[in-house]
């Protein structure tokens, strides 16, 4: 099984999955730098800030900064929300309860219910009960029910490597219930949460199909981008996606940043 | 407090907010299937034309097929392909900082904007594109290739791009918990490399494979963006199609064929549920 012909043909089949998932990425992030005169292919004709200047001054990309704005608030929320609600989710999934089975079919229907049927669901039932769609209600929700299951899903992963009897140990050396939460549960899950945040921001800034039905008048960035890529035919679509990317790229680092110094200070 | 209220309590935001914003919305897509739709507003009252015109048309078993083919043929490429990625992590690169790294290499891609990693293709897709121009120059063909954008060649070949790291992550999760040991048995006592993946190290993935299985089929047979993005409008799926009954307002059928979609779903994850207990194997 260790031959080596196995080993250089699966390093080679990586290596181009590795340029297969990268090389249109990067493509795009070079593209986004095109000279003003140049178009969507190569070849470049020169380099230039250009396009990414566009993007603040023209008006024909919409409201891009208002969306980014939506996108990150959304984001945000939904990251605080998830991290809360799954932790406790989590912590009372550890033993069955009644209705736990129930409970955790619906977390799988909502995983893997397709995405704008939720938002269909969402959208109607609002206008059903004379209610409008809002981004940071109907909008949060739809984007609840993607990240609360992939939250719980991490939190089961999490919670398979902790020990119940440290905070067993804790009770018995007199500590309170909440004494046990804050200062042995806690502080031990805290680099899985930070995995559970980096879920909940990052799935929630780039969700496109739960939104389309009910973040109502006012886009969000993914929307914002999706119908521009129909009607934009210049670079500016890749500076948006360069600007898009390095910001995910920047939050995924800073939770691995976080998650190695709290790892670290054990 | 006795141990089963303080775990309901615990759950209880997250029962509440799934409820809210999945149970409902579901029972009310099921009941507007049954409502009335008169060409400008839907109403309750019950009717079956909805589930009739659904199921009489021809065109509803044509875009279920084309979706069903798309889920299989996606689903079979991300398996190969993220099984051997996983494979060749676990069990090939020795050093544990190296296998890693390279495993986030490959997930870092889910954490960043699928809308664009989508119209990142097009640059490479087109008739001047990357391809094209290259292949051309090579002096391969003298024409440009047509077939690459607009079709369910790029259509497919995005789906691979962006789910098979749903794929890879359960697979390696699974993989990596396989005992080297069983494997260093199997060794001593004369089994040959092929033996040992076939009966050990794929039963032992199965959870991975069939939690994979879920993410890429249910993806796939939800999307409506890339298929009408890098097909050109020219294939339509079962989203997309509902997609575009939404937006004339036939929401009465669309919400029909949304239940069919969702039945269709949710039988093929209740199946592989069945067959492997994701549950228990993900508390090991």
């Amino acid at each position: 099984m260790q031959s080596k012909l196995t080993f250089w043909l699966l390093t080679a089949v990586f290596v181009l999955f590795i340029l297969f998932l990268y090389g249109p990425m990067i493509a795009i992030f070079i593209l986004s730098f095109q000279g003003p005169t140049g178009g969507m292919t190569f070849p470049l004709r020169g380099m230039s800030l250009h396009w990414f200047a566009d993007l603040f001054e023209s008006s024909r990309y919409g409201d891009l900064g208002g969306a980014f704005m939506r996108s990150i608030i959304l984001g945000l929320l939904a990251m605080v929300i998830t991290v809360t609600v799954s932790f406790f989710a989590g912590l009372g999934f550890r033993r069955k309860f009644r209705g736990s089975g129930v409970l955790f079919y619906l977390a799988i229907i909502s995983l893997v219910m397709p995405g704008v049927l939720t938002g269909l669901g969402i959208g109607t039932l609002f206008t059903t009960l004379g209610l409008r769609t809002n981004w940071l209600i109907s909008g949060l929700g739809a984007h609840l029910t993607w990240t609360l299951p992939f939250g719980l899903l991490i939190m089961f992963a999490v919670l398979n490597r902790f020990n119940g009897s440290w905070e067993e140990a804790a009770r018995d050396a007199g500590a309170k219930r909440t004494q046990v939460l804050t200062q042995v549960t806690l502080p031990i899950l805290f680099p899985g949460l930070i995995a559970v945040a980096l879920f909940g921001l990052t799935l929630s800034y780039d969700e496109f199909p739960r939104s389309l039905l009910t973040i109502g008048t006012k886009n969000t960035l993914p929307l914002q981008v999706a119908s521009l890529t129909s009607n934009v035919t210049t670079p500016a679509l890749y500076a948006i996606g360069t600007l898009t990317t390095a910001l995910s790229l920047l939050v995924i680092a800073a939770a691995f940043a976080a998650i190695a110094l709290t790892g670290r200070k054990r | 407090m006795t141990p089963n209220r303080m775990s309901q309590l615990s759950v209880l935001p997250f029962t509440t907010i799934l409820t809210v914003f999945t149970g409902l919305p579901l029972l009310m897509v099921v009941l507007l299937s049954f409502w009335t739709f008169d060409g400008l507003e839907y109403r309750p009252e019950f009717t079956l034309a909805n589930f009739a015109a659904v199921f009489s048309s021809p065109v509803t078993w044509k875009i279920f097929g084309n979706t069903l083919r798309y889920a299989a043929i996606t689903w079979a490429i991300t398996l190969v392909l993220g099984f051997a990625v996983s494979f060749y992590l676990v069990f090939h690169v020795r050093n544990l900082k190296l296998q890693i790294g390279l495993f986030l290499l490959c997930t870092i891609p889910f954490w960043t904007s699928t809308v664009i990693r989508m119209i990142s293709w097009i640059p490479f897709l087109g008739r001047e594109g990357l391809f094209n121009t290259g292949l051309m120059q090579l002096g391969l063909i003298d024409q440009p290739l047509e077939f690459l954008l607009f079709s369910d060649f790029a259509v497919i070949l995005t789906y691979v791009n962006l789910f098979t790291l749903f794929m890879i992550v359960p697979i390696f999760n699974a993989m990596a918990k396989i005992d080297k040991n069983v494997i260093e048995a199997a060794l001593d006592a004369g089994a040959t490399g092929f033996q040992i993946l076939r009966t050990i190290i794929i039963p032992l993935s199965r959870t991975g494979i069939a939690l994979g299985t879920i993410f890429v089929v249910t993806l796939v047979m939800g999307d409506f963006f890339v298929v009408r993005v890098m097909s050109g409008g020219q294939s339509s799926t079962v989203v997309s199609a509902m997609k575009n009954n939404i937006d004339q307002m036939y929401y009465p059928q669309a919400a029909a064929m949304a239940v069919l979609l969702i039945a269709v779903v949710l039988g093929m994850v209740a199946t592989i549920l069945r067959v492997v207990d994701v549950r228990a194997e993900l508390a090991k």
